[in-house]
Order: C-alpha cells, then structure tokens, then sequence
C-alpha cells in the first residue's frame, strides 16, 4: 500500500538531504512487537511524504521540564504519506526509551524528522542484499519495496542475538523468497552471524549493491564480504546523538573524504548511511594516524606559551 | 505582542535588537539551526569556537547525558579560521546574522592570529575569546584559570582585533575567584564577559568499570550548572557595581530552557542571553525563549530589557 503511495512523489527528492520539521506529534499507536515497541505517530505534515529509506527521527523525551535534554534517535520503519504517520521501532535499553515506551496513545511527543542521509537508490533495476542486525532491519522492508518497484531483486539477511530479537522476518518473505535468517543462539534460523549466508546470497543474486544496518562490527564485516564479491556497501550506523540535527558534534566517525583525507564526519548530517569502504571502521573512537588536525590534539605540538 | 524595548548594548558603540544568542559550540556555524530558526531573528549567533588552524576534536565517545545536564567531549572540532572566513562567514552574512565570532588558540599569538583574519569582515558584531575550554589536553592552558594569563590574552586579541568589534571573555566558573578573573579580563580592554563555559566533570560508566568519555573528562552544561551561572553572573555583576570591576556587559549562560530562565540571569545583571544545550533539545528555543523574555518581563511592568538588568541587586 505504502509502494503506490510512494510511486506518486518525485523519484529524484528521494537521495536529497531534506528540510527537518519539528511538531509535536500525537501518539497513534504503541506496542511491544516481540522484543521491540513500535511507536505510530502523526506529523501533522508532509514529513511522511519527505522520507527515504534510511533517513532517521530525533524525539525529546518528558517535555520541557524533562531531566533528559538528550534527543533519541530512531530509524523510520514506514512513512505513509497518505496519513501523514511514520513509524518508529525502537527498544528499551536507557532511562529514555523505557520513558518513551511508557507513553500513551494520545499523548504528543516532539519530533524532529526526516533527518539524515538515507541509503542511496539507482534510478534502475539493481540486485541488492539487504542485511540487518536486530532491529536495525527497520529501515530495510521500505528500501527493499523501492528496489523491486525499480524492476530490481532483493535478498535479506537477518540476525539477531536470539529469535525474539529478531525483527521483521515475516515483513522480508512477503517480499522475497530470498531471505536467510541467523541468530547467534541457534534459536532460529541457521546458528552463526548474518557474515554467514551473505556470500551465497550476494552470488546467489547477483548482487552489485549490499545495504546494512547494524553494530558496527558487523557493518566493517558485511563491508568486507560485499566489498570481496565486488558490490557496493551502504551502511547505516546506529551511533549515539545528542541532537540528531548536526549541531552538537558528538556522532562522529572517521571517514575517508573523495580527496583521500580522513576527517570526523557526523553521522546525523553526512549518515546516517555511508558508503562503508569509506569508514575506517578500525579506527572509530580513535584519533587515527592521517585523519586531519588530529596533530592540533597533540599538547606537546606547541610550547605552552 | 508587548512593547518592551527588547534591544540590547553588545559593547560600547554596538546595540542589538534582542538579547537573545547561541553558547558557543552548541549551534556550530548556523547552517543547521537556521532550518529551524531564522539566525536574522537572534541578537547573535556566537559560532563554534574556531581556532586559526585544522583540528580533529576527540575521539568517541564525546558525550554522556547526566540528570539535567550533559557532559561533551568534543575537544575544539573545526575547520580553522580561513575556512571559517572563506566559507561559512559569507553566508552567515547572507542570511543577515549579527555574528560572535568565538575564537581559541593553544597559546596568545593563536588568539591575536585568529581575531585579526576577523578584522572588517561582514556579519561580524564581535568576537568572544574562548579562555576557559575545558576540553584541552593542558588544565594549565585553562587561561581563565589565572589572573594573569587571562589578562594578556584578552590584551593580545583586544590589540589584534577590529577596534568596531567588541571583545567578549569567556570565563570559567572553575575558578577560586570569578570576580578575579573578571576584573583581570576588563583590566585588559574586554568589551563584555561570556559566562559561564562548562564546568570539569567526568561519568565512570559502572558498567564497563571506565570513563565513559573517551577524553576522561568533559564540561557540564544544561538546566543542572543554572544555579552556578546565575551565582557567577551576580557575583560579577555585584563587583561591577561596587566599582572592582570595570562595567560591561555581561552575556549570560548556564541551562537557560526558557525565558522565566533568561529572566532570571538578567535580573542577576546579565545584558544578553545565550542558549546552548537546550538547542540539542529544541532547536527552535531561540524564537521561543525571546518571545517568553519578553512576556516575563511585560508581567513584571518593565518597559525595557534595560530596566531588569542587574535588578535583583537594588535594595540589596
């Protein structure tokens, strides 16, 4: 349903980095799906109609008075243009998520959204394998409905921890018939990482592009795998923002520029999705060697006056 | 709406429509913030501190939320003053920003380097010397940690910038004696006094058993170090009045959310206002903490921002 929607709005808005909207959006609907909540709510806008797969919101937590002043950042599952509703997935692991999954339907949230870089698109028929750790697969069921609107195939790697971590692996086989499954446990699907099956599913397909999201050792381990059969690697990292707007500087990751340079990216602006031969996954929470004005850091650099 | 005269002395020869402005390092150089508010309508816009060369910042992680408050890490992340001036200035001009331009250098030769490129450049209303960084390798390069240090590189950037462009310090409340530093720093020909920049904290993460912040430590900021901000501001203003130190005014900050907060520093004797954490939570605070300033201060019977400034200290 969503696809035909979709199909209406402008193909070529779709890679662009758009204009964020903040509103106070009302609670459409809230509920644990396995071990996640999935969190509906009204933009009151066209912000559904502004996004992309890939692309992320940022809720304030407790109002003005609230003691956490830190935005939560949430990767959109599904906009529906039609209603003006997105919808968010998230789970509860901090003070923050666990006060948001204590709201109500009804209540209002302020939201900030669409934000970020969303995976790129190719206006034609590609193969890609779409590969997500727990429910970093969010994102991927609306990506995966974009390529095979394009005429292109889709394959899907899922893995998780253990079975009830899992996310959406039901929304995958609806849309292909090409989906492995992995948990760490064995609890379901094939007992091992999703590094596992993604060879044969890359060969299997024919594969030329590999999306992931996901921790960030798997995404330097798909990027190796994609990168050794010759596709292209997206990745979306789940790092962690104060402000998911581009203003406060603590999401960053060093990232090879076109010019060779290494540089802080952000990852709410320039990400979230990178291409993942450009991250120097390694190297993230490090001052590696090469990245630029990492020599200015040094104390010895100067005489202290 | 109300008819208070909203307007505000930056420095001697500089007045702005409004008091309200951004804490350095929480609105980077604009471009972000302008989608959610227009930088025409702030009093300034004070830019990410800018230091005359590249710097990479810190490593990950930079930050860690605490109970009204959060600590960062970002150890002075820039591109350099030239990009600054090449690249970001010129729009920032565009979009008709009033600019304080926050700068910062390891040693007094890299603030007079850096305030001098500034020199005659449109959109720039001031500069605010960032002596009180906490995130930098040497506690001992803190330069409002001491009176004199202070004092020489306010003297340095006051001779090395436009004489049009007046001159903020930015204080640190970590400090024996903010009145101290505070006079040290008019002493030396500053035009007004930022206050206050974060104060040194740190999270071990009991968890992983280690800091949480890959720089060990980090600067505290939001609605928690209020109280603190407010004291220094008072104290300052106090001495001011008291002819110790040399009257200026004096831009307030410190987990201001809302314009009761504002209020409250102005009253304390604050002529201006700066929002900084509040941004990563609202982006559209500007707009929203001006029109409650505003709201608070016609509550109140004032006529005039000028009124409330330093009002708590009469009678005292």
């Amino acid at each position: 349903m969503d696809r035909e929607i979709q199909r209406s709005e402008s193909p070529l808005s779709r890679q662009s980095r758009p204009t964020p909207t903040q509103s106070s959006a009302e609670i459409l609907a809230l509920e644990p799906v396995g071990a996640y909540h999935r969190l509906v709510l009204d933009t009151g806008s066209d912000v559904a109609a502004r996004v992309s797969p890939g692309h992320f919101a940022a809720l304030a937590i407790g109002g003005r008075d609230s003691s956490m002043l830190l935005r939560r950042a949430f990767s959109i599952h599904r906009a529906d243009p039609g209603a003006g509703s997105i919808e968010l997935v998230f789970a509860v692991h901090g003070r923050g998520t666990k006060a948001l999954a204590a709201h109500h339907v009804g209540d209002s949230v302020d939201l900030i959204a669409p934000l970020g870089t969303p995976f790129p698109l190719s206006g034609g028929p590609v193969a890609a394998v779409l590969v997500a750790g727990g429910y970093g697969s969010a994102p991927m069921f609306g990506l995966a409905e974009q390529i095979l609107d394009r005429g292109g195939r889709v394959g899907f790697v899922l893995g998780a921890a253990s079975a009830d971590k899992l996310f959406g692996v039901g929304l995958a086989r609806a849309l292909t018939p090409h989906v492995a499954v992995t948990t760490d446990d064995g609890s379901y699907g094939s007992k091992g990482r999703v590094t596992d099956p993604l060879p044969g599913m890359i060969r299997e397909l024919g594969a030329t592009e590999v999306h992931s999201c996901g921790p960030m050792p798997m995404l330097r381990a798909v990027t190796e795998i994609a990168t050794a059969y010759g596709a292209r690697s997206h990745t979306a990292v789940e790092e962690a923002m104060a402000c998911g707007i581009g203003i406060c500087m603590t999401c960053v990751l060093p990232v090879v520029g076109e010019d060779g340079v290494t540089r802080f990216e952000r990852s709410c602006t320039a990400g979230p999705v990178f291409d993942g031969t450009k991250v120097r996954w390694e190297d993230a929470g490090t001052l590696p060697a090469g990245l630029e004005g990492a020599d200015a850091m040094n104390p010895h650099r100067v005489p202290a006056r | 709406m109300s008819n208070i005269d909203m307007s505000a002395p930056l420095g001697s020869h500089v007045t702005l429509p409004n008091p309200v402005s951004t804490a350095s390092g929480c609105a980077g150089y604009g471009r972000e913030l302008h989608r959610f508010v227009p930088l025409s309508s702030l009093g300034t816009i004070t830019t990410k501190t800018i230091m005359p060369y590249v710097r990479s910042g810190r490593p990950t992680p930079r930050m860690a939320e605490t109970p009204s408050g959060m600590l960062n890490s970002i150890g002075l992340q820039g591109s350099g003053i030239d990009h600054f001036v090449e690249h970001e200035l010129p729009w920032l001009a565009e979009q008709g920003a009033r600019v304080l331009v926050s700068i910062a250098g390891e040693r007094t030769e890299e603030f007079a380097e850096a305030a001098a490129r500034l020199k005659g450049q449109p959109g720039v209303v001031g500069i605010e010397a960032n002596i009180s960084c906490p995130n930098v390798a040497n506690r001992g390069l803190v330069f409002a940690c001491d009176a004199s240090s202070a004092y020489e590189t306010v003297r340095a950037v006051r001779d090395a910038a436009d004489p049009a462009q007046p001159v903020y310090a930015k204080l640190t409340p970590d400090v024996t004696s903010i009145v101290d530093i505070a006079a040290a720093c008019t002493q030396a020909g500053a035009d007004g006094l930022s206050m206050i920049n974060t104060l040194l904290g740190m999270v071990v993460d009991a968890d992983t058993l280690r800091p949480r912040l890959a720089g060990t430590t980090g600067g505290l900021s939001g609605p928690a170090i209020r109280p603190v901000a407010v004291r220094c501001v008072y104290q300052v203003y106090a001495a001011m009045r008291a002819g110790s130190v040399r009257k200026v005014p004096i831009l307030g900050m410190g987990g201001i959310t809302s314009g009761r907060d504002a209020l409250e520093f102005v009253l304390a004797g604050a002529s201006g206002v700066a929002l900084g954490t509040v941004l990563f939570n609202d982006p559209s605070a500007p707009v929203r903490v001006l029109e409650e300033l505003e709201s608070a201060l016609a509550e109140r019977d004032f006529t005039s921002l000028q009124q409330a400034i330093g009002f708590a200290h009469t009678g005292n």
